[in-house]
């Protein structure tokens, strides 16, 4: 319990004095979930939305195989990523494996049927009650795309958060690919995998602190989102 | 932009769904100006027969033909659902939507915006949230929205149930000044007295087939069907 006790004290200790590895750790967490979630909502956005409006032939099969690629294991998508990347890989004259940019990676997958799985209920929704006036006022197809996103901004917005949530809170998948280097691929959630085992409490508590800081944030912003969308104030 | 010359012509139209037919054959020439009002009962094709028209529901055999090419028809006609879809906007962008549809000047816009806002009362509501408006509100907001791009043709499902008296003489105004600028309106309605209101002529649907038709004088004073004329007495007609 004592040990418990000076690892607090000493977390925040690191918190509120900057300290060097801790800022550091948290600025590359931050750059890869951002990176991350940025080309994966850049995908999964306009999928999940044009997934709404759009009837084609495969439509169930794409939407049944969205949601078994949102339960994929993220250990098992870092094993696939790892085996694409490495040396002997296809893509492994790229050089990739154990850098940030492999994690980016890893994490586009986890994220985006995510992201595109919540866009795609929320854009079902509007395109019902859109779908007799946008046909009647004769929009083109990007007119109703364009329509849809800029009003349903708040459902994508949720949807993002989300899927950044689930970026930087994630371990398995960047701990693979990553490889977890000092001063290179370390993250908030590997280094605390690290601390702990090291058993050095003081930096895994800290760490932990601004994990949930964020994710807090994160998730007190999706609440306050869906609130607003509720009342209807915009 | 209105067109007088702007007419549609019918001819053997079906609507199948399901394997059974709700609306047709339908042999029917809807003259150039006025307003046409559609009566019928429930379920007798009236809202088929309007979306056909506006070119918004597949018919499965005949044709439809407006005296201008399809796309430019479509271009200038609107059409206001029985329930009106109100944008998850402000009633100012509400307004100016149908315009930055096609690529209006911000000038433009705003002028028509400011002044239809003025039409419909709705002048010092512009930044309140549209889907947040009272019945009558989004029904007269609807109804501006429709007439902001000056259509050559109107069509109205039940635009005035649910309104209160009010609401409805408001809206009856707007249609009588929209007609008389030139807008052709086509319109269903369950309230006999607006349809006495504000009818030209007159189409009777019965079972998804044109059963009556006529000069709205002649139809209220004259009926020539039995079933015409039990309707209009306020009877059940089968
Ligand atoms: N998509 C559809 N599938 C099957 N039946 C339909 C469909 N749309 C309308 N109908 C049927 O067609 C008939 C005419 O409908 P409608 O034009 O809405 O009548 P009205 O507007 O006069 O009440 C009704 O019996 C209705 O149930
Ligand atoms: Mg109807």
């Amino acid at each position: 319990m004592n040990e418990i006790w000076a690892g607090l004290q000493a977390a925040l200790f690191l918190v509120f004095t900057l300290d060097k590895d801790l800022v550091e750790i948290t600025l590359r967490s931050l750059q890869v979930s951002l990176s991350a979630l940025v080309i994966a909502s850049a995908i999964a956005l306009p999928f999940g939305t044009w997934l709404a409006i759009r009837r084609f032939r495969y439509r169930r099969a794409t939407i049944a195989a969205l949601n078994a690629l949102m339960g994929l294991p993220p250990v098992v998508v870092g094993l696939i990523v790892y085996l694409l990347l490495s040396r002997s890989g296809p893509f492994g004259v790229l050089g990739l494996l154990f850098s940030p940019t492999a994690m980016i990676i890893a994490q586009v997958i986890i994220i985006a049927p995510l992201i595109a799985s919540i866009t795609h209920q929320a854009m079902r929704e509007l395109w019902a009650e859109y779908h007799d006036l946008l046909i009647s006022l004769n929009t083109t197809k990007r007119q109703r795309i364009f329509t849809l996103i800029r009003d349903g901004k708040r459902a994508l917005l949720t949807a993002a958060l989300a899927g950044f949530g689930r970026a930087i809170g994630e371990v398995g998948a960047i701990m693979i690919v990553g490889g977890n280097i000092d001063h290179a691929t370390r993250v908030l959630t590997t280094a605390i995998a690290l601390e702990t085992g090291k058993g050095d409490f003081a930096l895994a508590l800290g760490l932990g602190f601004v994990l949930i800081a964020l994710a807090m944030l994160v998730n007190f912003a999706i609440h306050a989102l869906s609130r607003t969308e509720r009342e209807g104030t915009w | 932009m209105v067109n007088p010359t702007m007419s549609a012509n019918l001819s053997q139209v079906i609507v199948k769904r399901r394997g059974s037919v709700i609306l047709g054959p339908i042999e029917l020439t809807l003259a150039r100006q006025g307003i046409t009002i559609v009566l019928g009962p429930n379920g007798a094709g009236k809202t088929t027969l309007l979306k056909v028209l506006h070119g918004v529901e597949r018919i499965s055999s005949g044709s439809v033909d407006w005296s201008v090419p399809d796309e430019l028809a479509r271009q200038s006609q609107a059409f206001i659902f029985q329930k009106p879809t109100m944008l998850r906007r402000s009633v100012r962008e509400n307004l100016a939507y149908p315009l930055q549809l096609l690529d209006y000047k911000k000038a433009e816009i705003a002028e028509r915006v400011a002044l239809w806002a003025h039409r419909i009362d709705l002048g010092d509501m512009l930044d309140r949230s549209a889907p947040r408006l009272s019945g009558g509100e989004q029904q007269k907001l609807a109804l501006a929205r429709a007439l902001i791009r000056d259509p050559d043709v109107l069509f109205l499902d039940e635009p005035c149930a649910n309104l209160d008296a009010r609401s409805t003489r408001e809206i009856e105004k707007l249609l009588v000044d929209a007609q008389s600028s030139g807008t052709r309106i086509i319109m269903t309605t369950h309230n006999i007295g607006q349809a006495r209101r504000l009818a030209n002529d007159v189409l009777f649907l019965l079972n998804g087939k044109l059963h009556e038709q006529g000069a709205a004088m002649t139809f209220f004073k004259e009926p020539k069907t039995p079933e015409a004329k039990s309707f209009l007495e306020g009877d059940i007609v089968e």
